[in-house]
């Protein structure tokens, strides 16, 4: 396991985190949300397993269950932001309700709108995403603060005993762009592709 | 002897079974209430009740890229919640087919319902949705029909509207 460095604020960096969750990662699918965690998911590596936004703020939770019920015997990973992740809060409702076990939704909580210019978020005032997704009836939800908890974290989203929901906090500090391809046709039907092989070019 | 004026949910569900629709989105409505309970009894579809109907727009672009089709049904007021999410199966051009059933129509009661209902056609269709209309019985399934094959023929979002005409209008006893 690739080492997490912490940044000026104690908290872990966010590329640590998404690289080693994403490390070995054999069958899994990945969605990252819009803004900082599609170029984190990028920068590990920008294969066709992975789907970043460019848009549809609130949705990607929702997109992870869509595809983890198509997709029962894969892991299906969301790796979003706090912001993104309290447009869409309700979902976790949903989802709570539908349990799909082999759905994890990693929230990479910096507690600011990191796009936009820094303005914070609902848990820069202590607004707990983990408390919210347990009342939503998620059994297994987990605020992450610390690098040897990332390891058990990894593990969990492989083991099939979802649906699971993390609250990983990181440092506020910005990477560099590591921008996937714009043109979103291209990232369906590559991601198609990776799970349906050729056919998926004529369901 | 069947009779279009009363089963056109089951024509629907009819066609969502030769489509191969697996995964069903809904924020419940009374004009649907007849398909919703076809579509929850029916082992093969799996059937998730949104908290709002944005999240069926994103939930039916996972399906797609995990290779299953899907629907979303709603109410016209529900169109409103999905306008800015639609820009993820326009831009990544995957099917969204959308079966709306009409508040805000003929005989409205309820004036909060009005605007919404008034707007539905135009704002989907500024949003780059092929949108059609039924407002008789007979013509539900044949527009449901298209609306499936426009959506998962060509990737793009797409809805029926069934007018309050075919549904009837909630009167509140008055």
């Amino acid at each position: 396991m690739t080492a997490i460095a912490t940044g000026p604020s104690g908290k872990m960096k966010r590329r640590d985190v998404v690289r080693a969750l994403l490390a070995d990662r054999g069958k899994l699918l990945a969605i990252g949300g819009l803004g900082a965690p599609a170029w984190d998911i990028t920068a590990a590596g920008d294969v066709p397993e992975n789907m970043p936004l460019w848009g549809g703020m609130g949705g990607a939770a929702m997109m992870g269950l869509g595809l983890a019920m198509a997709q029962p015997d894969r892991p299906v990973c969301v790796l979003t932001g706090d912001g993104e992740m309290l447009m869409g809060i309700g979902s976790l409702a949903t989802i709570g309700v539908k349990r799909p076990r082999n759905l994890s939704i990693i929230v990479l909580d910096n507690e600011h709108y990191g796009e936009t210019g820094m303005q914070e978020t609902a848990t820069r005032h202590g607004v707990d995403l983990a408390t919210m997704a347990k009342g939503a009836g998620i059994a297994d939800t987990r605020l992450v603060t610390q690098p040897a908890e990332v390891a058990a974290l990894r593990a969990a989203i492989h083991a099939g005993a979802g649906p699971l929901f993390a609250q990983v906090k990181i440092d506020e500090s910005s990477e560099p762009l590591v921008l996937p391809p714009r043109e979103a046709s291209i990232l369906q039907a590559r991601m198609r592709e990776a799970i349906l092989g050729k056919a998926a070019h004529l369901q | 002897m069947p009779d279009a004026a009363t089963d056109w949910p089951d024509q629907i569900y009819a066609l969502l079974k030769e489509h191969d629709i697996r995964q069903v989105a809904l924020v419940p409505d009374a004009g649907h209430s007849r398909l919703i309970k076809r579509c929850l009894a029916d082992n093969d579809m799996k059937v998730a009740t949104l908290t709002t109907e944005e999240e069926g727009i994103a939930m039916l672009f996972g399906a797609w890229l995990g290779g299953e089709k899907g629907v979303l049904l709603m109410q016209s007021s529900g169109v409103g919640n999905c306008i800015n999410m639609l820009s993820v199966p326009i831009s990544h051009r995957t099917p969204c087919p959308m079966i709306v059933t009409m508040r805000g129509d003929y005989g409205e009661f309820n004036p909060f319902q009005v605007p919404m209902g008034n707007a539905t056609q135009t704002v989907l269709e500024a949003m780059g949705t092929l949108v059609k209309r039924a407002d008789a019985p007979e013509d539900v399934a044949p527009t449901v029909n298209a609306t499936l094959r426009l959506a998962f023929n060509t990737y793009r979002p797409t809805a029926t509207l069934i007018g309050q005409r075919v549904i009837g209008a909630k009167t509140f006893g008055k």
